[in-house]
């Protein structure tokens, strides 16, 4: 048993231990209290790694490209950042920029800073800092919204022209599911409760 | 008369925001919230800091933005010297007449349908945890949740936008510019999801504790 207070109510309660594959919910309130994941950092580092290889991908490669006749235009994920700042925009092609590029890409490092080292059950100078700041960064990537903008985009300009998707589209799409399957393999109470071991 | 519902607060605890470690709540915690998690070194409140201002500030904030984020054209278009500007409406309003019902009915629900329910779901909120409402306080929680969860997607048009600008910028051709409203609309979005995360949903249930308490 162990005592814990909802972070959604501050309802205080003992938790009986909770069976690998399963959740706890609020006594009170009814939202999700801890879940117990399986314990292995083998499965979402393997998906970090992948993640980071995709990302590096969607950022080098062709991202969709217009084609009518004879003329073709291509672009990159970060095309539409750059003309956006040549617009007069910077603020906006901050903005984009942090949601699609700064914020997956700190979040995959500092998802890694942390995991490395807590595997071999050791602990990175100032990882408590960076995983507080991991789960502050979590809202603010969007890459999977992204994703639904480029749909919006080509159907918007199916009329138009041809839009083709290069390969940063499918690693990009392949990026989304890689993050999602690697957050929800880690286990964030395992982590605390390891670092706190060693000391 | 029940007895007061055991919460963290009530037992002298604080519950640490990222990694629900308990901690012993300071007896005079000072208002600079200097008082840190011993496991995470995050700051630890019983509540978040001025939550119900905060939040009522973030969400008029966001209502005075969301004007000019729907009058303002959200992309001007130049196609062979033809200039055309098109608002959030007029977009979906495109997507109808076109035919395509499920993306217009996507950026509708994302673009104007989201950002109004949440900043009415956030100010029904408020005024419930100010008045001490004690009804439905298990929905109100959940409402809370979804509402939090679900505003980022009304990013979507700002990236249609940045999408957009990138393929169409074909010279003399056609080119697409970002109008004003994407810059209003993307700080509707910004200012939305700050308020979400100021409001303090612990809040809902204290109100419980509050009458209780006066009962006696
Ligand atoms: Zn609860
Ligand atoms: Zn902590």
């Amino acid at each position: 048993m162990h005592l814990m207070a909802c972070h959604e109510c501050d309802f205080l309660q003992k938790i009986p231990p909770v069976p690998e594959g399963s959740a706890a919910l609020c006594a009170r309130c009814g939202s999700l209290l801890l879940r117990n994941k399986p314990k292995s950092f083998q499965r979402p580092l393997a998906l970090l790694m992948a993640g980071a290889i995709l990302f590096v991908m969607f950022n080098a490669f062709p991202f969709l490209t217009f084609k009518k006749g004879g003329l073709v235009h291509e672009t990159y994920v970060a095309t539409g950042i750059r003309d956006l700042a040549d617009q007069g925009m910077p603020h906006l092609a901050a903005l984009v920029a942090f949601n699609l590029l700064i914020a997956p890409g700190l979040h995959l490092l500092a998802f890694l800073y942390v995991l490395v080292p807590v595997s071999l059950n050791r602990r990175a100078p100032g990882m408590f800092r960076v995983f507080r700041y991991l789960r502050l960064l979590q809202p603010w990537h969007m890459v999977e919204i992204f994703m639904l903008g480029v749909l919006v985009s080509m159907v918007k300009l199916a009329k138009m022209a041809q839009i083709i998707p290069g390969v940063a589209v499918y690693s990009l799409t392949a990026f989304i599911f890689v993050m999602a399957a690697a957050s929800a393999a880690i286990d964030p109470h395992e982590v605390w409760e390891r670092w706190e071991a060693p000391r | 008369m029940k007895p007061t519902a055991p919460t963290a607060r009530a037992a002298g605890l604080v519950a640490c925001s990222v990694c629900h470690l308990l901690c012993p709540g300071k007896p005079a915690a000072r208002p600079d919230g200097a008082h840190r998690c011993p496991r995470c070194g995050a700051r630890l409140h019983s509540r978040k800091p001025d939550s119900i201002a905060r939040t009522w500030a973030l969400v008029i904030a966001a209502c005075i933005f969301y004007i000019p984020a729907n009058v303002l054209p959200m992309t001007t278009v130049t196609s062979l010297g033809a200039v055309q500007s098109d608002t959030i409406m007029s977009g979906v309003i495109y997507f109808v007449q076109s035919g395509s019902w499920p993306i217009a009915l996507v950026i509708f629900i994302a673009s104007v349908f989201v950002p109004l329910l949440k900043l009415a779901i956030l100010g029904y909120l408020l005024i419930s945890v100010q008045r001490q409402s004690r009804k439905r306080q298990k929905d109100r929680t959940r409402l809370y949740l979804v509402t939090e969860a679900v505003g980022r997607w009304s990013m979507l048009d700002v990236f249609v936008v940045t999408i957009l600008v990138a393929l169409v910028n074909l010279g003399a051709l056609a080119t697409i510019q970002a109008g004003p409203a994407a810059l209003h609309f993307a700080a509707v979005v910004v200012i939305t999801m700050f308020a979400a995360m100021s409001f303090d949903p612990r809040l809902i249930w204290d109100a419980w504790q509050a009458k209780e308490t006066s009962d006696e």
